[in-house]
């Protein structure tokens, strides 16, 4: 895998061009479909005005190339959220994390491949093909951003973006052996990113390691006046990566039944390292875990078939033959979405629906408020929660067909998106050969400590 | 429901206004100056919907709702917040339109207008004021029925809406014209909205009779078609009761050319929109904004009638027609600093008023300096009442100065020795007249005047040329 200082110093031995000559050489060799668009000839632009001292040669990513998922808006690059029915969409604006990488002078490689509308925790349900696992061709990358991690992991790019949603960003993280990050709701403008689930869901970096994801994080984070629910964060984070006097909460509820042992043993491992290094850790409560999975997909699905109603071929995208506007609407969505897709919006059409709003959606909203408090009652206790990300590694593709067993992998994650609170994904440990990670989380906008906490955990992950 | 009067006509309105005098969209900043623009022209990625984009409000709309609610006696809600209203139609570029639901910007109003039978004032309550996005616009080729194809103009996504209301208070359609005008009246003195502006209004009206079940009618959009829609729907509610059938709840469409309603294919039952709070929208606390929003409120029109009664004692149809148009009222009142005030309403009401209006043009066409500058030429008796008013044509028509108009067309009035000799030169030419005259027939005298008149060309007074006539005349100087 590849840091940014290795590319950077390669741009510096070389050029730009030459590194995204490079780099579109070793994704042109992948062998995990982890693109779904190569930006070729955008990206060699670029980095020969790079080159030219024409643009950003100055930029703190002056010649990076960098691989975004193909759910954010890139002008002139076709975003297809991996759906048909985006079909020949090119966007005419850029979504504002990839304005603020391009004004550091970082370079869009691509678009990678991910669960369609980001609906999915293994990239299978993508229209363009499964990506596949680097660490073993056979099974998942994870989802919903597996492009992204997978790309890391096989070493095409150094940085990635992902979204995360349920858990988009760590699950892939977890199940490649990369970092990933799920930002606080709010500290990375949502501008520009194909709204799943908009009360839920964040941008997030992805790289080999925790300094370029703390990196990453502290050039797209901030206030964006396009996204109202966007706030003003620190973004000159320094990671301290000293756990002396650290309090750990270990939730209960995150190693229950269904966990894999080698994932619970490489988590407490982790634990322990922690421990070794001067922090101590409690077991903690979070009694409304068991219901947020539940709350989380009601609320994610309500959301969805909403958002997604503007996809009707009208403007953009996929269109068939010509009939009154009820039958073509309704043509474009059933050749258009997958089944993933359709099963989420007619659950999140239903929740939403007179004589369910209340039995459905309104509970959610009110299971969330208690996950929240749950988050709120331990921060008062701990300074982070380690729990695993996943509650095993990569499964083999196709083995997880049912969709509801693919919602319960989700187990981990959800909570934290219904809370709003930031978490990290980082390696711990594997298993035959797949990575297994865990997940820091933190009290709203600690990314800087869950960050030195995870770099804690990477030095001794190396050592041992 | 209330109680029903005799008549038993209950009428609601929903109104829909676009505050069209703000600078941009609800949600993003295209402009609002599309009314000739090309189709399609005045969007961008928020108010097209494209995928990823985000709404961001507009703050001077929510400034301008608070407003109207204020001016309509609401209750502000301390905290706002938007929903999202689900639908499929294709001006609707996002498949939800944003709105308000629970949490509107505002409650629990009234506007008091005279009744319809002129028997006092009625209390119109209104039930919510609230804040949405406009949908694109339709096009078709010809008619709908025959057009091949819609088009779709997005130029008007995203144009702010309000939402006005009422309960089922208005007892008669000309009480809901009343209420339209008022409104309208109201709105413009808030400077928040155009009335002639294509598609500023649209009306949809609850009605019902004594003993039936209500109608809704749709697709309203002047306020001479409110009355119209209304007064069509009573007569054949009548009569659907006269036949001892029931009226059906149902909704209708107005058609504006042949001013009749037709039922919509009841087909579909009741909508489900599935409102829920909009997520990429954060409720909004407005209620430090109010108290400085109140204190710059605008003298409304009510207010400003009366106070124009009693400080400058005008008639009460001149204080009326002054305040119907803000900026015909502010004219009023720059005129009457320098002028008499009932001299100054009589001429800008009974005369410019209508010349304005000959010519469709508005009162900024005029100035007020000139204006002055005529009602003093008009005051001080350089200018007859005639003369005054080929000042006033003139200038709309040709331009220039009430001076130099006077002086070309030589409107000054004649002096007293050209009057007196044009006198002389009648009375030696119409003998005839004269001789009639002194036979007792009146008409003669009226003559002879109109000859001095046609010998000044005009600028004589008349009463200066009779009372010189007289003079003559019963001297026996002929
Ligand atoms: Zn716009």
């Amino acid at each position: 895998m590849m840091s940014i200082t290795d590319v950077l110093r390669r741009v510096e031995e070389a050029s730009a061009e030459d590194v995204v000559a490079e780099h579109l050489e070793q994704i042109r060799k992948s062998k995990f479909n982890t693109f779904i668009t190569v930006a070729e000839d955008q990206s060699l632009k670029r980095a020969r005005l790079i080159d030219s001292g024409e643009s950003k040669s100055g930029g703190r990513l002056s010649g990076v190339p960098i691989a975004i998922k193909d759910n954010m808006s890139t002008t002139g690059i076709r975003t297809t959220c991996a759906s048909h029915i985006l079909d020949g969409y090119i966007p005419p604006y850029d979504a504002t994390v990839v304005e603020r990488l391009y004004a550091e002078g970082a370079i869009v490689i691509g678009k990678t491949n991910m669960d369609e509308f980001a609906m999915g925790t293994s990239t299978e349900s993508s229209y363009y093909g499964p990506t596949r696992n680097p660490h073993n061709p056979d099974c998942v990358p994870g989802g919903s951003s597996g492009g992204s991690a997978a790309t890391v992991a096989a070493g095409e790019v150094a940085i990635s973006l992902g979204s995360d949603t349920g858990g988009s960003v760590r699950c892939p993280a977890s199940f490649c052996g990369v970092v990933g990050l799920k930002p606080t709701y709010g500290a990375v403008s949502r501008y520009g990113l194909v709204s799943y689930a908009n009360s839920l869901e964040q941008i997030g970096p992805i790289a080999s390691n925790v300094e370029d994801v703390a990196f990453l994080y502290s050039i797209i984070a901030g206030h964006d006046p396009k996204d109202s629910t966007s706030v003003e964060v620190d973004t000159e984070i320094g990671i301290d990566c000293d756990v002396k006097g650290l309090t750990i909460g270990v939730p209960a509820q995150y190693f229950g039944e269904g966990i894999d042992p080698a994932v619970e043993s490489a988590v407490w491992d982790g634990i322990h390292h922690l421990e070794d290094e001067g922090a101590t850790y409690s077991e903690v409560d979070m009694p409304h875990t068991d219901y947020a999975l539940a709350a989380y997909y009601i609320i994610a699905m309500s959301e969805a078939s909403s958002n997604l109603a503007r996809f009707d071929g009208m403007r953009y995208g996929l269109r068939t033959e010509d009939k009154d506007w009820s039958t073509t609407f309704s043509d474009v969505r059933v050749l258009g979405f997958g089944a993933e897709v359709k099963r989420r919006i007619i659950l999140g059409t239903f929740s939403l629906s007179t004589g369910y709003h209340d039995k459905y959606y309104l509970k959610a909203l009110q299971v969330r408020t208690l996950v929240k408090q749950d988050f709120d009652l331990a921060f008062k206790d701990v300074d982070v929660l380690i729990a695993p990300t996943m509650p095993m590694p990569a499964f083999r593709i196709g083995e997880l067909v049912d969709p509801l067993s693919q919602y319960l992998a989700d187990v981990n994650t959800v909570p934290i998106n219904l809370a709003g609170v930031p978490s990290v994904s980082v390696p711990c440990g594997s298993t035959d050969g797949l990575p297994i990670g865990m997940q820091i989380i933190g009290r709203y906008f600690d990314e800087p400590r869950i960050l030195g906490v995870a770099a804690a955990v990477e030095r001794s992950s190396q050592y041992s | 429901m209330s109680a029903r009067t005799e008549d038993g006509v209950i009428i609601g309105l929903e109104i829909h206004v676009q505050l069209n005098k703000l600078h941009s969209k609800l949600f993003c900043s295209c402009g609002l100056d599309y009314h000739n623009a090309p189709p399609n022209t005045h969007t961008c990625p928020v108010c097209l919907g494209l995928p990823g984009s985000l709404p961001v409000l507009n703050r001077s709309a929510v400034k301008s709702a608070i407003k109207v609610a204020l001016a309509m006696n609401c209750e502000i809600l301390p905290q706002t917040q938007f929903y999202r209203k689900n639908y499929y139609y294709p001006d609707l570029p996002k498949g939800f339109q944003v709105t308000q639901y629970d949490y509107p910007i505002s409650v629990n109003g009234y506007l008091a207008i005279e009744r319809g039978d002129g028997q006092g004032i009625r209390r119109i309550r209104i039930n919510r004021v609230h804040m949405e996005e406009d949908p694109g616009r339709l096009v078709h080729e010809g008619t709908i029925d025959r057009s091949k194809f819609t088009l779709v103009d997005y130029n008007r996504a995203g144009v702010p809406l309000l939402e006005i209301v009422t309960e089922p208070d208005l007892r008669s359609p000309k009480e809901a014209r009343k209420f339209l005008n008022k409104l309208r009246n109201i709105l413009e003195y808030l400077d928040v909205f155009d009335g002639d502006l294509d598609g500023a209004i649209r009306v949809d009206a609850n009605i019902s009779l004594a003993g039936g079940e209500r109608a809704e009618v749709k697709n309203i959009s002047s306020y001479k078609g409110a009355e119209r829609a209304l007064s069509f729907e009573i007569v054949r509610q009548r009569n659907v009761l006269r036949r001892g059938e029931v009226v059906v709840q149902e909704t209708r469409h107005f058609d504006e050319l042949r001013g009749v309603t037709v039922s919509m294919r009841t087909k579909e039952t009741e909508h489900d929109y599935r409102y829920f709070p909009e997520p990429d929208l954060v409720p909004m606390r407005v209620m430090d904004w109010v108290p400085t929003i109140r204190e710059t409120l605008p003298e409304l029109p009510e207010a400003q009638r009366t106070r124009f009664l009693k400080d400058y004692g005008i008639t009460g149809n001149h204080a009326a027609s002054l305040t119907l148009d803000p900026k015909l009222a502010q004219f009023f009142e720059d005129v009457s600093a320098a002028i008499d005030p009932k001299l100054s309403a009589s001429w800008i009401v009974d005369v410019l008023k209508g010349e304005l209006n000959y010519r469709d043009l508005e009162i900024d066409s005029f100035k007020t300096a000139d204006m002055i500058e005529i009602l003093k030429l008009f005051s001080d008796d350089v200018v007859t009442e005639k003369g005054a008013i080929t000042i006033i044509r003139t200038i709309l028509d040709e331009g220039g100065t009430p001076d130099r108009i006077v002086s070309e067309k030589e409107l000054a009035k004649v002096k007293e020795d050209v009057v007196t000799s044009a006198v002389d030169e009648v009375l030696s030419e119409c003998t005839d007249a004269i001789a009639d005259y002194r036979c007792g027939e009146a008409k003669a005298l009226n003559y002879l005047v109109g000859q001095v008149m046609k010998k000044t060309r005009g600028r004589a007074d008349p009463q200066d040329a009779r009372t010189g006539l007289l003079e003559k005349l019963d001297s026996n100087e002929t």
